[in-house]
């Protein structure tokens, strides 16, 4: 037998047993539609006449899960940190050192720097009004963040690694992970629980709704915004300015 | 409003989801794999604002569509360069 009849006799057998189980797990789903959420109910139902925020997803994560989204924020600060501590040498030769960027045609350019000011807009949109419409701290900040990295493509490494220095994005990202905690703690010492809201819930359909959230929801955009930055420098001056400080010396 | 039934609009996104997912499976190019990936993320993207989930499907069109493609473009420029007959090379 050949290695290719062998691998299909223990292949076929294999992938039937799993596609029945699937099938089978598959059969015993809840019909399409057919919701057993009970939280998601009971959240729709009381988001809005209790923090008066038209986005019950943001209230969610912000407020009446914000503890969950405390930890999530750490989980992502502690990932960039172990990113860096990795990826950064110590003594960088510095912005200096990498090869000079080729210049890009002023359409690309032209380009380049109005989908750059668009995408940074669009975030700050998303974030602000994330407990008005759909969006929110994060989508709001990931966005960003992607806005910036057209400044790579657009420009070059150079004009990316000027404009995003470690020196301001690092504390940047601390406030954003730090603010979420100290919006949590003044809860705490006003004598609520960590992370009660503690604004009155404002207008609602406004920036002006929502009471703490705002300012959770700013203290992720920060964080978020600031930590994808980090993440992309960092592994683009890991790949690419070894690669072509090699080639521009061949 | 909660979906009741799926209607033909869901049900031709679902399917092109599923044809996407497959293809990129079965890509065996590095480079047009996380295109095609890209392309997999705004299916989903757009599976997610027909099921009214408009929320997930911005963090999905964040994440899949720039934040991973980025990461793996420039793993595949350092893994693909060092090829002597790789794309990187060809363009000089």
């Amino acid at each position: 037998m050949t290695r290719r009849r062998i691998r299909g006799a223990v292949a076929v057998p294999a992938l039937g047993v799993v596609g029945a189980v699937v099938f089978w797990g598959l059969s015993g789903l809840p019909s399409f539609g057919d919701y057993h959420g009970q939280y998601g109910r009971l959240i729709n139902d009381v988001a809005l006449p209790e923090r008066h925020t038209t986005n019950a997803v943001t209230a969610t994560v912000f407020d009446y899960r914000g503890l969950d989204t405390l930890g999530e924020e750490f989980i992502l600060f502690a990932a960039v940190t172990g990113v860096v501590l990795l990826l950064r040498k110590s003594g960088r030769r510095g912005v200096d050192a990498a090869p000079k960027d080729r210049v890009t045609s002023d359409a690309l350019r032209l380009f380049g720097m109005l989908a750059l000011a668009g995408g940074v807009l669009v975030g700050l949109w998303l974030a602000a009004y994330g407990y008005v419409t759909p969006g929110g701290g994060f989508q709001g900040g990931v966005a960003i963040a992607s806005a910036f990295a057209l400044l790579y493509l657009a420009a070059g490494y150079r004009a990316f690694a000027r404009r995003t220095s470690e020196e301001a994005l690092d504390p940047l990202e601390a406030t954003g992970a730090g603010g979420f905690a100290v919006v949590g703690l003044a809860a705490l010492i006003s004598g609520l629980p960590f992370l009660a809201n503690l604004l009155g819930p404002g207008q609602p359909s406004t920036l002006f709704s929502g009471g703490s959230i705002a300012f959770v929801n700013w203290a992720a955009a920060i964080e978020v915004a600031a930590a994808n930055t980090i993440l992309f420098k960092a592994f683009l001056e890991q790949y690419i300015v070894p690669l072509a400080a090699a080639r521009s010396r061949r | 409003m909660i979906v009741e039934t799926l209607v033909p609009l869901q049900a031709m996104i679902l399917a092109l989801v599923a044809v996407a997912a497959a293809s990129v499976a079965l890509c065996r190019s590095p480079l047009r794999q996380i295109l095609l990936s890209g392309v997999y993320g705004l299916l989903l993207v757009v599976l997610f604002v027909v099921l009214q989930a408009p929320d997930v499907a911005l963090s999905m069109l964040v994440a899949t569509t720039v934040a991973y493609p980025l990461v793996v473009l420039v793993a595949i420029a350092r893994t693909g360069a060092r090829r002597p007959d790789g794309d990187e090379e060809r363009q000089r």
